[in-house]
């Protein structure tokens, strides 16, 4: 595993002048890798910042050569109030899922954790939902959450709590979505699960010595120790968050009266409805910029509660 | 070092024997834990019964009562829906699609994988951190431009091919994967490889994949369900229902039956029973590369 070591002995005994065979590596390097290069350049790099040049311009589809028209794009951005309230909605949404599924998840691997008989079961059936994610649960959804007949509404008349109008009133639509998006917490729960099998059990069995109980060794040992995974969840979910389209465009189709007109699904109709290519760029760079700010600003904050096992020396980390 | 294992080894024991509850509090812990885990997979579990048994249900039935069991057992929603949309298609379709990105993007994503994790080049570094971080680019940035290209300049609208060739290249997930994979391979096999005189290629070929096989099958299960569930792409792309996805036809037919929910039941059952049989078939492998992409590289 030591790279030094391992680079001194792979060095081939036949070759000729150290600069030649330098290059030699390189090209090989470049040349396993050239799928991902050639695929990155063209569909990544390039794309990337012709949709930056894109956004200055007021490609429609017809004309050869775009418009530049400067910052135009931006400034009917912020007038756009279709695209304050998709903004809106789509940082309610965030709000709500992502703690939600985090804590939710987090939650569900703590019970699966404990060596619980017929655990493959149940893992199985928390992590079904997310396998099959799509059109079709979606569409499943439509159903369970009609107002007359739908499954939710007919378990809660079981219950005896009177029926909500989940997806045709504007006031629950949303939380409807966020219910949804409950239901798919099947990865961060698998891991969650494989980093709980990674914290050392002599932690929890000097806990016990002290008198820890069952709560204060989660609070006090399990969640420090999971931090690094929390983060790596948070961050994930916060990306995935701010693109949320297919339950938005499925189910209630941005309504009713726009109360789940989500970011992208406004895109979508600018840019692929429309055809206004460079104000469907702009706002795809804003939102680029945004989850890149939010990245950011979650790394910074990071090293204010994330405790990592093996600091590296001389950084100053929240050490217990 | 052994000491304090074994030291520690016996205060488990310990506290394992004396530590714990009463039996009683221990019973109490255990029938909490497993009411809330059927409670939990039970809600989860419930709306794809409701999906099939809804889907087998005749539409009088749906509209009628509230009853979960058919009564009578009726297939017309199946019928129904076979045949008012050109379904064979679309399943051909999304086959095709699958199925061959599947089989590129093993290829492409283990060769750069290779590169990333078993040689020593130059740019090695960049280039893998650019490959993780095209993953935190909105897609539809990149989408857009590449709309424009496939469609304008190489008049490729309504073809499976704009969806196929950016993935087959080689996606950053399944390269991230591979590579912490690759990584956990000990670097002697290689080396002695080298002495008999192997080339990079054939460590690639004969050593890395053989060995690499479980982790090649988790990459192609999540290509494959990740394409079968692919929207956004074919929505844009695919326009006439003979050259349609499952997914994107399934769309219409919550546009063309709005009131016919035996047919769009039916058919969202057929949609996801591919994905759920090979998902109950393959879930150790499943689960193991999701796991994977959890443990820091």
């Amino acid at each position: 595993m030591n790279p030094m070591a391992q680079s001194a002995l792979s060095e081939p005994i036949r070759t000729r002048s150290p600069r030649r065979r330098a290059f030699m590596r390189n090209l090989e390097g470049y040349l396993f890798a050239a799928p991902f290069v050639i695929g990155f350049v063209w569909f990544a790099l390039g794309p990337f910042a012709a949709s930056l040049y894109l956004s200055f311009t007021n490609y429609q589809m017809k004309a050869a050569i775009p418009d530049f028209i400067g910052l135009q794009n931006f400034q009917d951005m912020a007038s756009d109030s279709d695209l304050r309230r998709s903004m809106f909605n789509t940082i309610y949404y965030t709000v709500f899922h992502v703690p939600g599924s985090i804590i939710l998840a987090f939650a569900i691997a703590l019970l699966l954790n404990r060596k619980v008989r017929g655990m493959a079961f149940y893992r199985t059936m928390f992590f079904l939902p997310s396998v099959v994610a799509g059109v079709a649960t979606a569409i499943l959804w439509l159903f369970l959450l009609d107002t007359n007949w739908g499954l939710v509404n007919t378990a809660l008349d079981l219950v005896g709590i009177p029926p909500a109008p989940w997806l045709t009133s504007s006031r629950w639509a949303m939380p409807s979505l966020i219910m949804m998006s409950f239901w798919r917490l099947g990865a961060p729960m698998i891991i969650f699960l494989a980093a709980l099998q990674g914290v050392p059990e002599q932690l929890y069995d000097a806990a016990e010595i002290d008198g820890a109980g069952r709560w204060a060794k989660v609070r006090h040992i399990t969640i420090p120790q999971l931090t690094p995974t929390f983060f790596l969840l948070i961050v994930l979910n916060v990306i995935g968050s701010f693109q949320v389209f297919t339950d938005a465009f499925i189910v209630t189709n941005g309504g009713p009266a726009g109360a789940t007109l989500v970011y992208l699904l406004h895109l979508y109709r600018k840019a692929f409805r429309s055809f206004h290519m460079g104000y469907g760029a702009a706002m795809g760079w804003f939102l680029f910029l945004i989850v890149l700010s939010l990245t950011m600003l979650q790394l910074w904050f990071s090293r204010r509660w994330v405790y990592y096992e093996a600091a590296m020396p001389g950084e100053k980390t929240a050490k217990r | 070092m052994a000491t304090t294992t074994e030291a520690s080894y016996a205060v488990s024991q310990l506290v394992r024997i004396h530590g714990r509850g009463t039996v009683a509090r221990r019973r109490v812990g255990r029938v909490f834990v497993y009411g809330t885990l059927i409670v939990f997979s039970t809600v989860f579990a419930m709306p794809f019964l409701w999906m099939v048994l809804a889907s087998l249900k005749t539409q009088k039935q749906i509209l009628s009562s509230f009853d979960v069991i058919p009564d009578p057992w009726s297939a017309e929603g199946y019928i129904r829906g076979w045949t008012s949309l050109p379904v064979d298609k679309f399943i051909m379709n999304s086959l095709i699609y699958s199925v061959s990105v599947l089989l590129v993007v093993i290829f492409t994503s283990s060769l750069t994988a290779f590169a990333f994790s078993r040689l020593q080049w130059t740019g090695r570094n960049l280039w893998f951190i650019l490959a993780l971080s095209t993953m935190m680019v909105p897609p539809q940035v990149l989408l857009l431009p590449q709309f424009i290209f496939f469609t304008r300049i190489l008049n490729w609208s309504n073809t499976l091919l704009p969806l196929i060739l950016p993935l087959a290249l080689g996606h950053p997930f399944y390269i991230f994967l591979l590579r912490q994979f690759f990584l956990s391979l000990p670097m002697e096999l290689d080396e002695a490889a080298r002495i008999d005189g192997a080339s990079s290629w054939g460590i690639y070929w004969r050593i890395i994949l053989p060995l690499a096989k479980p982790a090649l099958a988790t990459v192609g299960l999540f290509a494959f369900i990740f394409t079968w569930n692919d929207f956004f792409g074919p929505l844009i792309y695919l326009h006439s229902l003979d050259r349609m996805t499952f997914a994107v036809g399934l769309q219409l037919f919550r546009g063309q039956f709005t009131t016919d929910f035996a047919a769009l039941m039916a058919m969202s059952t057929l949609s996801l029973a591919p994905i759920m049989i090979i998902f109950f078939f393959t879930q150790k492998t499943f689960i193991q590369g999701i796991a994977l992409t959890g443990i820091k590289g």
